[in-house]
Protein backbone atom coordinates (compact mmCIF):
# COMPACT_ATOMS: atom_id res chain seq x y z
CA UNK A 1 0.00 0.00 0.00
CA UNK A 2 1.05 3.43 -0.86
CA UNK A 3 1.22 6.17 1.86
CA UNK A 4 1.99 9.63 1.80
CA UNK A 5 5.05 11.14 4.16
CA UNK A 6 2.15 12.11 6.64
CA UNK A 7 0.82 8.88 7.40
CA UNK A 8 4.39 7.21 6.65
CA UNK A 9 5.74 9.87 9.56
CA UNK A 10 2.58 8.87 11.62
CA UNK A 11 3.38 5.14 11.42
CA UNK A 12 6.63 5.88 12.52
CA UNK A 13 5.70 7.88 16.04
CA UNK A 14 5.51 11.55 14.85
CA UNK A 15 2.60 11.56 16.42
CA UNK A 16 3.41 9.72 19.58
CA UNK A 17 2.97 5.72 19.97
CA UNK A 18 -0.70 5.47 20.13
CA UNK A 19 -1.41 7.20 17.20
CA UNK A 20 1.23 5.23 15.27
CA UNK A 21 -0.34 1.62 16.67
CA UNK A 22 -3.89 3.25 15.06
CA UNK A 23 -2.36 3.89 11.80
CA UNK A 24 -0.67 0.19 12.34
CA UNK A 25 -3.96 -1.10 13.20
CA UNK A 26 -5.37 0.60 9.80
CA UNK A 27 -2.79 -0.13 7.15
CA UNK A 28 -2.53 -3.85 8.48
CA UNK A 29 -6.18 -4.07 8.04
CA UNK A 30 -5.94 -2.29 4.33
CA UNK A 31 -2.95 -4.50 3.25
CA UNK A 32 -5.38 -7.56 4.26
CA UNK A 33 -7.92 -6.72 0.97
CA UNK A 34 -5.34 -5.36 -0.93
CA UNK A 35 -5.83 -1.65 -0.23
CA UNK A 36 -3.73 0.68 -2.68
CA UNK A 37 -3.51 3.95 -0.36
CA UNK A 38 -4.96 5.48 2.52
CA UNK A 39 -7.68 8.17 1.50
CA UNK A 40 -9.07 10.84 3.71
CA UNK A 41 -11.78 10.36 5.58
CA UNK A 42 -14.46 13.21 4.12
CA UNK A 43 -17.90 12.70 6.39
CA UNK A 44 -19.06 15.27 8.05
CA UNK A 45 -19.63 12.89 11.06
CA UNK A 46 -18.28 9.44 11.83
CA UNK A 47 -20.91 6.76 13.65
CA UNK A 48 -19.64 4.28 16.76
CA UNK A 49 -21.39 0.79 16.92
CA UNK A 50 -20.26 0.71 20.72
CA UNK A 51 -22.87 2.82 22.51
CA UNK A 52 -23.46 0.19 25.51
CA UNK A 53 -20.98 0.39 29.11
CA UNK A 54 -21.09 -3.52 29.03
CA UNK A 55 -18.94 -4.89 31.20
CA UNK A 56 -17.71 -7.89 29.55
CA UNK A 57 -16.13 -4.77 27.51
CA UNK A 58 -14.05 -3.42 29.85
CA UNK A 59 -10.50 -4.17 27.89
CA UNK A 60 -12.29 -1.39 25.11
CA UNK A 61 -12.66 0.92 28.14
CA UNK A 62 -9.25 0.96 28.54
CA UNK A 63 -8.26 1.25 25.35
CA UNK A 64 -10.38 4.22 24.90
CA UNK A 65 -8.64 5.84 28.56
CA UNK A 66 -5.13 4.98 26.85
CA UNK A 67 -6.73 6.82 23.23
CA UNK A 68 -7.98 10.09 25.72
CA UNK A 69 -4.90 9.97 27.65
CA UNK A 70 -2.54 10.23 24.71
CA UNK A 71 -4.68 12.77 23.05
CA UNK A 72 -5.85 10.39 20.15
CA UNK A 73 -9.57 11.52 19.86
CA UNK A 74 -11.71 11.66 17.34
CA UNK A 75 -11.11 14.44 14.66
CA UNK A 76 -14.31 14.68 13.80
CA UNK A 77 -17.59 14.44 15.95
CA UNK A 78 -19.80 11.09 15.91
CA UNK A 79 -22.64 9.61 16.80
CA UNK A 80 -23.06 6.04 18.05
CA UNK A 81 -25.51 3.17 18.41
CA UNK A 82 -28.38 3.10 21.08
CA UNK A 83 -28.80 3.57 24.69
CA UNK A 84 -28.49 0.13 25.82
CA UNK A 85 -31.55 1.12 29.36
CA UNK A 86 -34.29 2.68 29.26
CA UNK A 87 -37.04 2.60 32.70
CA UNK A 88 -39.94 3.06 30.31
CA UNK A 89 -39.44 -0.10 28.89
CA UNK A 90 -40.85 -3.15 30.63
CA UNK A 91 -38.38 -5.35 32.96
CA UNK A 92 -38.30 -7.16 35.83
CA UNK A 93 -37.05 -7.06 38.99
CA UNK A 94 -34.74 -9.42 38.29
CA UNK A 95 -33.56 -8.10 35.00
CA UNK A 96 -33.17 -4.43 36.19
CA UNK A 97 -30.44 -6.10 38.75
CA UNK A 98 -28.88 -7.81 35.97
CA UNK A 99 -29.05 -4.71 33.26
CA UNK A 100 -28.26 -2.07 36.02
CA UNK A 101 -25.30 -3.88 38.51
CA UNK A 102 -23.90 -7.02 36.00
CA UNK A 103 -24.50 -6.16 32.11
CA UNK A 104 -24.22 -1.91 32.07
CA UNK A 105 -22.84 -1.37 35.15
CA UNK A 106 -20.19 0.99 32.71
CA UNK A 107 -22.73 2.99 31.09
CA UNK A 108 -22.02 6.30 32.87
CA UNK A 109 -18.09 6.25 32.72
CA UNK A 110 -18.38 5.05 29.23
CA UNK A 111 -20.79 7.90 28.03
CA UNK A 112 -18.49 10.54 29.78
CA UNK A 113 -15.52 8.62 27.53
CA UNK A 114 -17.46 9.30 24.08
CA UNK A 115 -18.08 12.50 25.75
CA UNK A 116 -14.08 13.02 25.88
CA UNK A 117 -13.77 11.27 22.70
CA UNK A 118 -15.77 13.64 20.52
CA UNK A 119 -19.41 12.20 20.06
CA UNK A 120 -22.00 15.22 18.89
CA UNK A 121 -24.23 15.70 21.23
CA UNK A 122 -25.11 14.22 24.80
CA UNK A 123 -28.39 12.50 23.10
CA UNK A 124 -26.60 11.00 20.03
CA UNK A 125 -27.37 7.90 20.34
CA UNK A 126 -29.54 5.74 17.66
CA UNK A 127 -28.27 3.43 14.64
CA UNK A 128 -30.52 5.41 12.30
CA UNK A 129 -28.02 8.53 12.95
CA UNK A 130 -28.65 9.27 9.18
CA UNK A 131 -32.26 11.12 9.76
CA UNK A 132 -32.79 14.24 9.10
CA UNK A 133 -33.96 14.96 12.64
CA UNK A 134 -30.27 13.31 14.24
CA UNK A 135 -28.36 15.45 11.45
CA UNK A 136 -25.37 12.78 10.88
CA UNK A 137 -26.51 12.14 6.97
CA UNK A 138 -23.40 11.44 4.66
CA UNK A 139 -23.48 13.02 1.38
CA UNK A 140 -22.88 11.40 -1.97
CA UNK A 141 -19.41 10.19 -2.40
CA UNK A 142 -18.68 11.07 0.98
CA UNK A 143 -15.67 8.45 2.46
CA UNK A 144 -16.62 6.89 6.19
CA UNK A 145 -15.35 5.15 8.92
CA UNK A 146 -18.78 4.12 10.44
CA UNK A 147 -19.52 0.90 11.83
CA UNK A 148 -23.03 -0.56 12.56
CA UNK A 149 -24.10 -2.52 9.61
CA UNK A 150 -27.50 -1.62 9.15
CA UNK A 151 -26.02 2.51 8.74
CA UNK A 152 -23.36 1.27 6.90
CA UNK A 153 -25.65 -0.45 4.16
CA UNK A 154 -28.13 2.41 4.11
CA UNK A 155 -25.30 5.08 4.06
CA UNK A 156 -23.90 3.20 0.86
CA UNK A 157 -26.95 2.31 -0.75
CA UNK A 158 -29.70 5.46 -0.37
CA UNK A 159 -27.21 7.83 0.63
CA UNK A 160 -24.34 6.80 -1.98
CA UNK A 161 -21.86 7.67 0.77
CA UNK A 162 -18.65 5.34 0.90
CA UNK A 163 -17.94 3.11 3.03
CA UNK A 164 -16.43 -0.64 4.21
CA UNK A 165 -18.61 -2.64 6.71
CA UNK A 166 -15.76 -1.84 9.13
CA UNK A 167 -15.69 -3.47 12.99
CA UNK A 168 -16.22 -1.36 16.72
CA UNK A 169 -12.69 0.54 16.81
CA UNK A 170 -11.57 0.10 13.54
CA UNK A 171 -14.39 2.93 12.65
CA UNK A 172 -12.56 5.34 15.98
CA UNK A 173 -9.59 4.41 14.60
CA UNK A 174 -10.51 6.09 11.38
CA UNK A 175 -11.95 8.46 12.56
CA UNK A 176 -8.76 9.52 15.11
CA UNK A 177 -6.29 9.21 12.37
CA UNK A 178 -8.43 10.90 9.51
CA UNK A 179 -7.18 7.91 6.77
CA UNK A 180 -9.44 4.83 5.83
CA UNK A 181 -7.67 2.08 3.79
CA UNK A 182 -9.10 2.06 0.05
CA UNK A 183 -10.59 -1.09 -0.66
CA UNK A 184 -14.10 -2.91 -1.32
CA UNK A 185 -17.05 -1.07 -1.13
CA UNK A 186 -14.52 2.50 -1.49
CA UNK A 187 -13.80 1.72 -5.22
CA UNK A 188 -15.62 1.82 -7.91
CA UNK A 189 -15.42 -2.04 -8.93
CA UNK A 190 -16.06 -2.79 -5.49
CA UNK A 191 -19.42 -1.13 -5.41
CA UNK A 192 -20.17 -3.21 -8.65
CA UNK A 193 -23.28 -5.99 -8.87
CA UNK A 194 -22.16 -9.80 -8.60
CA UNK A 195 -26.37 -10.61 -7.72
CA UNK A 196 -28.76 -9.75 -9.77
CA UNK A 197 -31.91 -10.04 -7.91
CA UNK A 198 -35.36 -10.02 -9.67
CA UNK A 199 -38.45 -9.01 -7.74
CA UNK A 200 -41.86 -10.93 -9.01
CA UNK A 201 -44.02 -10.76 -6.08
CA UNK A 202 -47.82 -10.04 -6.45
CA UNK A 203 -47.75 -7.28 -4.11
CA UNK A 204 -45.44 -5.30 -2.49
CA UNK A 205 -43.00 -7.64 -0.62
CA UNK A 206 -42.45 -7.01 3.38
CA UNK A 207 -39.07 -5.14 3.44
CA UNK A 208 -37.97 -7.70 6.55
CA UNK A 209 -38.33 -10.38 4.13
CA UNK A 210 -36.89 -9.48 1.45
CA UNK A 211 -34.24 -8.36 2.50
CA UNK A 212 -33.43 -11.67 4.40
CA UNK A 213 -34.25 -13.43 1.54
CA UNK A 214 -31.97 -11.12 -0.15
CA UNK A 215 -28.96 -11.41 2.72
CA UNK A 216 -28.97 -15.23 3.10
CA UNK A 217 -28.44 -15.61 -0.35
CA UNK A 218 -25.93 -12.93 -1.54
CA UNK A 219 -23.79 -13.09 2.01
CA UNK A 220 -21.44 -10.02 1.41
CA UNK A 221 -21.89 -9.32 -2.11
CA UNK A 222 -23.37 -5.90 -3.52
CA UNK A 223 -27.23 -7.02 -5.29
CA UNK A 224 -28.58 -5.42 -7.99
CA UNK A 225 -32.22 -5.56 -7.68
CA UNK A 226 -34.83 -5.13 -10.08
CA UNK A 227 -38.51 -5.26 -9.70
CA UNK A 228 -38.47 -3.18 -6.57
CA UNK A 229 -39.19 -0.14 -8.23
CA UNK A 230 -42.31 -1.10 -9.26
CA UNK A 231 -43.61 -1.14 -5.49
CA UNK A 232 -41.86 1.94 -3.71
CA UNK A 233 -42.24 4.48 -6.89
CA UNK A 234 -39.95 6.83 -5.91
CA UNK A 235 -37.11 8.00 -2.99
CA UNK A 236 -39.79 9.48 -0.81
CA UNK A 237 -40.25 9.13 2.85
CA UNK A 238 -41.54 5.40 2.75
CA UNK A 239 -39.32 4.25 0.56
CA UNK A 240 -36.17 5.45 2.33
CA UNK A 241 -38.01 3.78 5.66
CA UNK A 242 -38.81 0.65 3.42
CA UNK A 243 -34.95 0.65 2.48
CA UNK A 244 -33.68 1.20 5.94
CA UNK A 245 -35.54 -1.74 7.34
CA UNK A 246 -34.60 -3.97 4.00
CA UNK A 247 -30.77 -3.15 4.01
CA UNK A 248 -30.92 -4.11 7.74
CA UNK A 249 -32.31 -7.32 7.17
CA UNK A 250 -29.36 -7.86 4.00
CA UNK A 251 -26.60 -6.63 6.56
CA UNK A 252 -28.07 -9.02 9.48
CA UNK A 253 -29.30 -12.04 7.88
CA UNK A 254 -26.03 -11.94 5.47
CA UNK A 255 -23.49 -9.04 5.30
CA UNK A 256 -24.88 -7.19 3.02
CA UNK A 257 -22.60 -3.52 2.97
CA UNK A 258 -24.44 -1.92 -0.36
CA UNK A 259 -27.22 -2.62 -2.60
CA UNK A 260 -28.42 -1.11 -5.59
CA UNK A 261 -32.28 -1.02 -6.23
CA UNK A 262 -32.85 -0.19 -10.22
CA UNK A 263 -34.57 3.53 -10.74
CA UNK A 264 -34.61 3.97 -6.95
CA UNK A 265 -31.25 4.33 -5.28
CA UNK A 266 -28.77 6.85 -6.64
CA UNK A 267 -25.98 4.77 -8.22
CA UNK A 268 -28.66 2.83 -9.81
CA UNK A 269 -30.58 5.66 -11.25
CA UNK A 270 -27.40 7.13 -12.37
CA UNK A 271 -25.68 4.60 -14.21
CA UNK A 272 -28.06 1.86 -14.58
CA UNK A 273 -27.12 -2.10 -15.61
CA UNK A 274 -23.80 -0.97 -15.88
CA UNK A 275 -23.30 -1.27 -12.31
CA UNK A 276 -23.71 -5.23 -12.80
CA UNK A 277 -20.72 -7.40 -13.20
CA UNK A 278 -20.93 -9.67 -16.55
CA UNK A 279 -21.01 -12.85 -14.71
CA UNK A 280 -23.42 -11.81 -12.38
CA UNK A 281 -25.56 -14.21 -10.78
CA UNK A 282 -29.65 -14.14 -10.47
CA UNK A 283 -31.60 -14.48 -7.59
CA UNK A 284 -35.80 -14.73 -8.72
CA UNK A 285 -37.68 -13.95 -5.23
CA UNK A 286 -41.36 -14.53 -5.76
CA UNK A 287 -44.26 -15.20 -3.22
CA UNK A 288 -43.40 -18.72 -2.92
CA UNK A 289 -39.58 -17.45 -2.07
CA UNK A 290 -40.69 -15.55 0.63
CA UNK A 291 -43.10 -17.61 1.92
CA UNK A 292 -39.80 -20.43 1.95
CA UNK A 293 -37.30 -17.93 3.77
CA UNK A 294 -40.20 -17.05 6.38
CA UNK A 295 -40.86 -21.09 7.11
CA UNK A 296 -37.32 -21.29 7.74
CA UNK A 297 -37.00 -19.24 10.54
CA UNK A 298 -36.16 -21.65 13.61
CA UNK A 299 -38.26 -20.50 16.36
CA UNK A 300 -36.06 -21.04 19.53
CA UNK A 301 -38.66 -20.26 22.59
CA UNK A 302 -38.85 -23.24 24.87
CA UNK A 303 -42.91 -23.26 24.69
CA UNK A 304 -43.15 -22.47 21.11
CA UNK A 305 -46.78 -21.99 21.96
CA UNK A 306 -46.32 -18.91 24.71
CA UNK A 307 -48.03 -16.11 24.61
CA UNK A 308 -45.76 -13.05 23.91
CA UNK A 309 -44.47 -10.86 26.80
CA UNK A 310 -43.31 -8.19 24.87
CA UNK A 311 -43.33 -6.73 20.84
CA UNK A 312 -40.29 -4.45 19.87
CA UNK A 313 -40.48 -2.17 17.06
CA UNK A 314 -37.74 -1.11 15.25
CA UNK A 315 -34.52 -2.66 15.39
CA UNK A 316 -33.39 -0.29 13.30
CA UNK A 317 -34.99 2.79 14.64
CA UNK A 318 -38.04 4.02 12.96
CA UNK A 319 -38.77 7.07 11.28
CA UNK A 320 -40.72 10.39 12.04
CA UNK A 321 -43.08 9.09 8.85
CA UNK A 322 -43.12 5.62 10.51
CA UNK A 323 -43.89 6.39 13.87
CA UNK A 324 -46.76 8.32 12.38
CA UNK A 325 -48.02 5.70 10.24
CA UNK A 326 -47.95 3.23 13.17
CA UNK A 327 -50.18 4.98 15.15
CA UNK A 328 -53.00 5.28 12.47
CA UNK A 329 -52.17 1.53 12.02
CA UNK A 330 -52.47 0.99 15.65
CA UNK A 331 -55.61 3.09 15.98
CA UNK A 332 -57.37 1.65 13.10
CA UNK A 333 -56.38 -2.42 14.39
CA UNK A 334 -57.61 -1.41 17.97
CA UNK A 335 -60.79 0.07 17.10
CA UNK A 336 -61.72 -2.69 14.95
CA UNK A 337 -60.54 -5.25 17.16
CA UNK A 338 -63.22 -3.58 20.32
CA UNK A 339 -60.04 -2.46 21.97
CA UNK A 340 -58.84 0.30 23.73
CA UNK A 341 -54.96 -0.54 24.45
CA UNK A 342 -52.20 -2.73 22.86
CA UNK A 343 -53.10 -6.28 24.68
CA UNK A 344 -49.20 -6.86 24.53
CA UNK A 345 -47.22 -4.58 25.67
CA UNK A 346 -45.50 -3.20 23.14
CA UNK A 347 -42.49 -0.94 22.27
CA UNK A 348 -41.63 1.63 19.40
CA UNK A 349 -38.50 2.60 19.36
CA UNK A 350 -36.59 5.89 17.84
CA UNK A 351 -33.59 8.19 17.66
CA UNK A 352 -33.80 10.26 20.57
CA UNK A 353 -33.84 13.43 18.60
CA UNK A 354 -36.92 11.39 15.88
CA UNK A 355 -38.70 11.04 19.34
CA UNK A 356 -38.47 15.04 20.18
CA UNK A 357 -40.01 15.64 16.87
CA UNK A 358 -42.51 13.03 16.86
CA UNK A 359 -43.45 14.78 20.43
CA UNK A 360 -44.17 18.09 18.89
CA UNK A 361 -46.94 16.16 16.74
CA UNK A 362 -50.35 15.87 17.71
CA UNK A 363 -49.87 11.75 17.09
CA UNK A 364 -47.47 11.07 20.33
CA UNK A 365 -50.83 11.72 22.88
CA UNK A 366 -52.46 9.43 20.39
CA UNK A 367 -49.61 6.64 20.39
CA UNK A 368 -49.54 6.88 24.07
CA UNK A 369 -53.12 7.11 24.44
CA UNK A 370 -52.96 3.03 22.57
CA UNK A 371 -50.78 1.96 25.44
CA UNK A 372 -47.66 1.77 23.12
CA UNK A 373 -44.45 2.40 25.29
CA UNK A 374 -42.00 4.82 23.09
CA UNK A 375 -38.29 4.89 23.59
CA UNK A 376 -34.78 5.28 22.49
CA UNK A 377 -33.31 1.97 23.64
CA UNK A 378 -31.34 -0.74 21.47
CA UNK A 379 -33.56 -3.98 21.45
CA UNK A 380 -30.65 -5.98 20.69
CA UNK A 381 -29.17 -4.58 24.27
CA UNK A 382 -31.91 -5.80 25.84
CA UNK A 383 -32.41 -8.96 24.69
CA UNK A 384 -28.86 -9.92 25.01
CA UNK A 385 -29.15 -11.69 28.11
CA UNK A 386 -30.29 -15.37 29.64
CA UNK A 387 -33.16 -13.73 31.22
CA UNK A 388 -34.75 -11.94 28.29
CA UNK A 389 -33.60 -14.59 26.44
CA UNK A 390 -36.34 -16.73 28.15
CA UNK A 391 -38.79 -14.02 27.42
CA UNK A 392 -41.43 -15.08 24.68
CA UNK A 393 -40.87 -11.75 22.43
CA UNK A 394 -42.06 -10.71 19.00
CA UNK A 395 -41.19 -8.75 16.51
CA UNK A 396 -41.18 -7.10 12.95
CA UNK A 397 -37.62 -6.52 12.94
CA UNK A 398 -35.43 -9.61 11.00
CA UNK A 399 -32.11 -8.41 12.48
CA UNK A 400 -33.60 -8.77 15.97
CA UNK A 401 -34.64 -11.96 15.09
CA UNK A 402 -31.42 -13.31 13.55
CA UNK A 403 -29.60 -11.81 17.01
CA UNK A 404 -31.49 -12.82 20.09
CA UNK A 405 -34.85 -15.12 20.55
CA UNK A 406 -37.25 -12.81 19.62
CA UNK A 407 -39.43 -14.30 17.20
CA UNK A 408 -40.41 -12.90 13.42
CA UNK A 409 -43.69 -11.84 12.94
CA UNK A 410 -44.82 -9.46 9.60
CA UNK A 411 -46.07 -6.14 9.93
CA UNK A 412 -49.85 -7.46 9.55
CA UNK A 413 -49.43 -10.22 11.66
CA UNK A 414 -47.76 -7.82 14.78
CA UNK A 415 -50.78 -5.33 14.16
CA UNK A 416 -52.83 -8.01 14.87
CA UNK A 417 -50.97 -9.52 17.65
CA UNK A 418 -51.19 -6.24 19.55
CA UNK A 419 -53.75 -5.24 18.44
CA UNK A 420 -56.52 -8.11 18.98
CA UNK A 421 -54.21 -10.77 20.88
CA UNK A 422 -53.77 -14.30 19.70
CA UNK A 423 -50.70 -16.18 18.48
CA UNK B 1 -1.39 -35.99 9.59
CA UNK B 2 -2.33 -33.34 6.69
CA UNK B 3 -1.36 -30.41 5.38
CA UNK B 4 -2.96 -26.79 4.48
CA UNK B 5 -1.52 -23.83 3.64
CA UNK B 6 -3.12 -20.42 4.25
CA UNK B 7 -2.36 -16.50 4.33
CA UNK B 8 -0.97 -15.70 7.78
CA UNK B 9 -3.35 -13.10 9.29
CA UNK B 10 -1.39 -12.44 12.82
CA UNK B 11 1.52 -14.63 13.05
CA UNK B 12 2.40 -17.01 15.41
CA UNK B 13 2.69 -20.76 16.18
CA UNK B 14 0.85 -22.91 18.73
CA UNK B 15 -0.96 -26.83 18.85
CA UNK B 16 -4.03 -26.80 20.44
CA UNK B 17 -7.37 -29.26 19.84
CA UNK B 18 -9.43 -28.71 17.08
CA UNK B 19 -13.16 -27.49 17.69
CA UNK B 20 -14.94 -27.07 14.19
CA UNK B 21 -17.79 -24.72 13.50
CA UNK B 22 -19.10 -25.35 10.14
CA UNK B 23 -21.61 -22.09 9.53
CA UNK B 24 -20.35 -18.63 10.31
CA UNK B 25 -19.05 -17.95 13.92
CA UNK B 26 -21.41 -15.39 15.41
CA UNK B 27 -18.75 -13.30 17.78
CA UNK B 28 -21.15 -11.04 20.06
CA UNK B 29 -23.41 -14.04 20.44
CA UNK B 30 -20.98 -16.76 21.28
CA UNK B 31 -18.67 -15.11 23.53
CA UNK B 32 -20.92 -12.01 25.12
CA UNK B 33 -21.82 -14.90 28.07
CA UNK B 34 -18.47 -16.21 28.99
CA UNK B 35 -17.22 -12.37 28.74
CA UNK B 36 -19.74 -11.10 30.98
CA UNK B 37 -20.80 -13.95 33.55
CA UNK B 38 -16.11 -14.85 34.05
CA UNK B 39 -16.57 -18.21 32.43
CA UNK B 40 -12.89 -18.43 31.13
CA UNK B 41 -13.09 -21.89 29.43
CA UNK B 42 -15.51 -19.18 27.58
CA UNK B 43 -18.38 -21.86 26.59
CA UNK B 44 -19.98 -20.71 23.40
CA UNK B 45 -23.56 -19.14 23.94
CA UNK B 46 -25.00 -19.05 20.66
CA UNK B 47 -27.75 -21.59 20.81
CA UNK B 48 -27.67 -20.70 16.89
CA UNK B 49 -25.01 -22.57 16.18
CA UNK B 50 -25.01 -26.21 16.56
CA UNK B 51 -21.21 -27.22 16.20
CA UNK B 52 -20.24 -25.05 18.90
CA UNK B 53 -23.24 -24.13 21.85
CA UNK B 54 -21.93 -25.15 25.31
CA UNK B 55 -18.82 -26.02 24.04
CA UNK B 56 -15.53 -24.53 25.40
CA UNK B 57 -13.62 -21.91 22.80
CA UNK B 58 -10.78 -21.05 25.09
CA UNK B 59 -7.61 -22.99 24.15
CA UNK B 60 -8.87 -24.67 21.05
CA UNK B 61 -7.76 -24.37 17.76
CA UNK B 62 -11.24 -22.79 16.08
CA UNK B 63 -12.18 -23.58 12.89
CA UNK B 64 -14.83 -21.76 10.81
CA UNK B 65 -15.67 -20.56 7.50
CA UNK B 66 -16.03 -16.88 8.71
CA UNK B 67 -17.73 -14.93 11.36
CA UNK B 68 -20.86 -13.32 10.89
CA UNK B 69 -23.38 -11.05 12.90
CA UNK B 70 -23.05 -7.48 14.54
CA UNK B 71 -19.84 -5.16 13.28
CA UNK B 72 -19.29 -5.11 17.61
CA UNK B 73 -17.55 -8.37 16.38
CA UNK B 74 -13.78 -7.23 16.19
CA UNK B 75 -13.86 -5.71 19.53
CA UNK B 76 -15.51 -8.87 21.28
CA UNK B 77 -12.87 -10.92 19.95
CA UNK B 78 -10.32 -8.54 20.95
CA UNK B 79 -11.65 -8.54 24.51
CA UNK B 80 -11.89 -11.99 24.67
CA UNK B 81 -7.74 -12.15 24.15
CA UNK B 82 -7.04 -9.04 26.43
CA UNK B 83 -9.61 -10.65 29.39
CA UNK B 84 -7.40 -14.51 28.33
CA UNK B 85 -10.42 -15.97 27.08
CA UNK B 86 -9.36 -16.54 23.54
CA UNK B 87 -8.94 -19.37 21.17
CA UNK B 88 -5.36 -20.81 20.65
CA UNK B 89 -5.81 -19.58 17.29
CA UNK B 90 -8.47 -18.92 14.73
CA UNK B 91 -8.08 -20.94 11.25
CA UNK B 92 -10.43 -19.68 7.91
CA UNK B 93 -11.49 -21.68 5.28
CA UNK B 94 -12.75 -18.66 3.52
CA UNK B 95 -10.75 -15.18 3.26
CA UNK B 96 -11.44 -13.65 6.59
CA UNK B 97 -14.21 -10.99 6.59
CA UNK B 98 -13.45 -7.74 7.65
CA UNK B 99 -15.22 -7.79 11.41
CA UNK B 100 -12.86 -11.10 12.58
CA UNK B 101 -9.71 -9.07 10.52
CA UNK B 102 -10.04 -6.19 12.80
CA UNK B 103 -10.68 -8.80 16.07
CA UNK B 104 -7.18 -10.04 14.73
CA UNK B 105 -5.20 -7.22 14.32
CA UNK B 106 -6.32 -5.26 17.36
CA UNK B 107 -5.20 -8.15 19.41
CA UNK B 108 -2.01 -7.92 17.37
CA UNK B 109 -1.32 -4.68 17.55
CA UNK B 110 -2.72 -3.72 20.76
CA UNK B 111 -2.16 -6.81 23.54
CA UNK B 112 1.64 -7.23 24.03
CA UNK B 113 0.93 -10.19 26.39
CA UNK B 114 -1.03 -12.39 23.94
CA UNK B 115 -0.66 -14.42 21.05
CA UNK B 116 -3.17 -15.45 19.13
CA UNK B 117 -2.07 -16.99 15.41
CA UNK B 118 -4.81 -16.40 12.75
CA UNK B 119 -4.98 -17.97 9.35
CA UNK B 120 -7.07 -17.80 6.45
CA UNK B 121 -7.42 -18.91 2.93
CA UNK B 122 -7.52 -22.77 4.05
CA UNK B 123 -9.76 -23.56 2.00
CA UNK B 124 -12.96 -25.55 1.95
CA UNK B 125 -11.14 -29.24 2.47
CA UNK B 126 -9.90 -28.34 5.47
CA UNK B 127 -12.88 -27.69 6.77
CA UNK B 128 -14.31 -30.86 5.19
CA UNK B 129 -11.19 -32.67 6.71
CA UNK B 130 -10.38 -31.42 10.53
CA UNK B 131 -12.86 -32.90 13.07
CA UNK B 132 -13.46 -31.48 16.88
CA UNK B 133 -10.56 -32.89 19.40
CA UNK B 134 -7.74 -33.19 16.23
CA UNK B 135 -4.89 -31.88 16.70
CA UNK B 136 -3.94 -28.70 15.38
CA UNK B 137 -0.28 -27.21 15.06
CA UNK B 138 0.11 -24.00 13.38
CA UNK B 139 3.28 -22.28 11.66
CA UNK B 140 4.76 -18.90 11.49
CA UNK B 141 4.21 -19.98 7.69
CA UNK B 142 0.67 -19.95 7.32
CA UNK B 143 0.75 -23.66 7.61
CA UNK B 144 -1.30 -25.61 9.21
CA UNK B 145 -0.92 -29.43 10.25
CA UNK B 146 -3.55 -31.92 11.57
CA UNK B 147 -3.17 -34.96 12.89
Amino acid sequence: MQLTQEQQQILEGSRGQTMAKAMQTLVRYGELYNADAMIPVTGKYNHLVTSFGLKALTPVYELMDQLIAEGAVSGTKFSADPRPLDKNVPSSFLQNIIFNHFMYSKQDFYEDQLQKLGLMEKDAFTCTCYMDEVGNTPKKGDILSWSESSAVVYANSVLAARCNRNSGIIDLMGAICGFVPRFGLLTDEGRKAKWIVEVRTTKKPEAQLLGSAIGMKVMEDVPYIRGLDKWLGTLDDDAKAYLKDMGAATASNGAVGLYHVAGITPEAVERGEDLILPDAQVYVIDDAELQRVYDSYPVIWKNKDATPKLCFMGCPHMSLHQLIDWTERVEQGLKAAGNQKVVIPTVFTAAPAVIEKFNDTPYAARLKETGVILSYICPLMYMNNPLSAKMPVITSSNKLRTYTSARYYTDDEILAQITKGGN
Amino acid sequence: MKQFHGRVVAKGTVSAPALVSHGGLNTLASFQKALQFGDKKATCGDQNNPDLYGKQMAGTALCLPRTIGSTTGGLVLYCACSMKRQPACMLFSEPIDSLAAAGAILQDVWLDDVSMPVVDCLGEEFLNYVRDGMNVTVKEDGVVEVD
